[in-house]
C-alpha cells in the first residue's frame, strides 16, 4: 500500500465565498507545493470549475476529485464526487434543476465567475450558488450513489450547516462514504461526545477559501493507486485500505 | 389545553399521529435546528419548524414533546408521519409561516393558562 495525501474540501473563485485568487491555476499551483496527490473540488452547489483543475493537476500527476459541496433542503453541507465529466454533468443537470432561482448579489455574497486557463472570466453563474436545493439529504444521497459517486456529510462537528446542528443527529440508516470533521476538533474528542459515530470513518480537510489554506489540513489515504474506486475502498477501510487523520 | 384546541383555534391540517390529539400543551419552542430544539425544548411543548425530515420525530420523542407544527404548508416526510403516527405525537401543518403562526399559538397557550 502506498501513503496519499488528500485535501477533499477546497472552494474556487466560483464560490462566492471564493477568494478572487482561487483560479484553478493558483489552486493547483498551491496544492502541488503543499504535497497534496489528492484534491477534492467543492464548490457550493456547482460543479462547473472541477474538470479544468482536474486537467491541470494531471499534468502535476495529482489525482483530482470532482464534485460540489452540495446543500440539502435541511441546510446541511454534504461533499458530492463523481468519477468521470459524463456522470458528474449529469449530477450538474440535478444541481440545476433543483437550486431555487434566486439571483445572486455579487456585493452582498461574492462573485460567482468561471475561468479558463488564462484566468480569463468565461461565465458568470446568477443563481445564488450558497441557497439549499428543493431536495432533502436522502434524495441527494441516493441522486449520488445512482451515478456511482461518493457522498460525505461535511464538517459535522461544526454548529452550522451540518448535520448534526441541522438534523440532530446522524440519520442511522444514512448511506455515507465517510464523515468529515473541520480542524478545529480532534477525532477522539468529537467522539467523547459523539460516541454513536464510532463505527464511522473519519476525513479531515481545509475546506480552504483562501489560497493558502489550501492543503494545511488534509487526510492520509494508503490504497495501491490513484484512482476512484481506490479512494472509495480507502473511505470505506476495504481489502486493506484505509484513511487516517493527521492530529 | 390539548392539541385539537390548537388544531380548532388555529385551523390547523393533521398530517399523522391523530392518535396524540388529546395530549397536553404547556408551552412551545419556534426553532428550525434540531440540536437546538434538543437542547432547549421541554415536555409537553408544541414545536414550530419548517423541517420536514424523519429526525423530527426521533426528537419530538425524545423531548416528549406534544406535537409538531409545520409552517408554510409544509408536509412531514412519509417516513416521518410513519413514526409520528407509531408514537401518537401529531404532526400538524399551518399555511402561515412561522413568525406569525408562533404570535398566536403564543397567545393562545398563555390565555389558557
Amino acid at each position: 500500500m502506498r501513503k496519499y495525501r488528500a485535501d477533499l474540501h477546497t472552494h474556487t473563485v466560483l464560490s462566492p465565498c471564493g477568494d478572487l485568487e482561487m483560479s484553478p491555476v493558483n489552486i493547483v499551483q498551491k496544492a502541488r507545493e503543499r504535497g497534496i496527490d489528492i484534491l477534492g473540488i467543492t464548490d457550493h452547489n456547482s460543479t462547473l470549475h472541477a474538470p479544468l483543475i482536474k486537467e491541470l493537476a494531471v499534468k502535476e500527476g495529482m489525482m483530482v476529485l470532482m464534485g460540489a459541496e452540495v446543500t440539502t433542503k435541511e441546510e446541511v453541507h454534504c461533499l458530492c464526487f463523481f468519477e468521470d465529466e459524463e456522470k458528474l454533468s449529469e449530477f450538474q443537470k440535478y444541481l440545476d434543476q433543483h437550486l431555487p432561482k434566486m439571483p445572486n448579489d455579487e456585493n452582498k455574497f461574492g462573485y460567482q465567475v468561471v475561468v479558463n486557463e488564462k484566468e480569463e472570466i468565461i461565465d458568470e453563474v446568477e443563481c445564488l450558488l450558497i441557497s439549499g436545493l428543493s431536495q432533502s439529504i436522502e434524495e441527494i444521497e441516493r441522486k449520488v450513489h445512482d451515478l456511482e459517486g461518493l457522498f460525505i456529510p461535511a464538517h459535522i462537528n461544526k454548529m452550522m450547516n451540518s448535520i448534526i446542528s441541522q438534523l440532530g443527529f446522524l440519520p442511522p440508516d444514512l448511506n455515507v462514504d465517510a464523515l468529515e470533521l473541520s480542524h478545529h476538533i480532534t477525532k477522539e474528542e468529537f467522539l467523547k461526545k459523539n460516541k454513536y459515530l464510532s463505527k464511522y470513518n473519519f476525513i479531515k480537510s481545509s475546506d480552504a477559501h483562501y489560497i493558502e489554506n489550501i492543503g494545511n489540513t488534509w487526510t492520509n489515504f494508503f490504497m495501491e493507486d490513484l484512482s476512484f474506486e481506490e479512494v472509495r475502498k480507502a473511505l470505506r477501510a476495504e481489502e486493506g485500505r484505509k484513511i487516517e487523520l493527521e492530529e | 389545553m390539548i392539541v385539537r384546541d390548537i388544531v380548532e383555534k388555529l385551523g390547523l391540517k393533521v398530517c399523522s399521529g391523530e392518535n396524540g390529539l388529546n395530549r397536553e400543551i404547556e408551552g412551545g419552542y419556534t426553532s428550525d435546528l434540531l440540536s437546538d430544539v434538543m437542547g432547549n425544548a421541554d415536555e409537553n411543548h408544541v414545536w414550530v419548524t419548517l423541517q420536514t425530515h424523519k429526525n423530527i420525530m426521533a426528537i419530538a420523542s425524545l423531548k416528549e414533546l406534544a406535537a409538531i407544527v409545520l409552517v408554510k404548508g409544509y408536509e412531514p416526510e412519509a417516513d416521518a408521519a410513519e413514526q409520528s403516527n407509531e408514537e401518537g405525537i401529531p404532526i400538524l401543518s399551518s399555511e402561515e409561516e412561522a413568525f406569525e403562526l408562533t404570535g398566536k399559538l403564543y397567545e393562545i397557550i398563555n390565555q389558557a393558562k
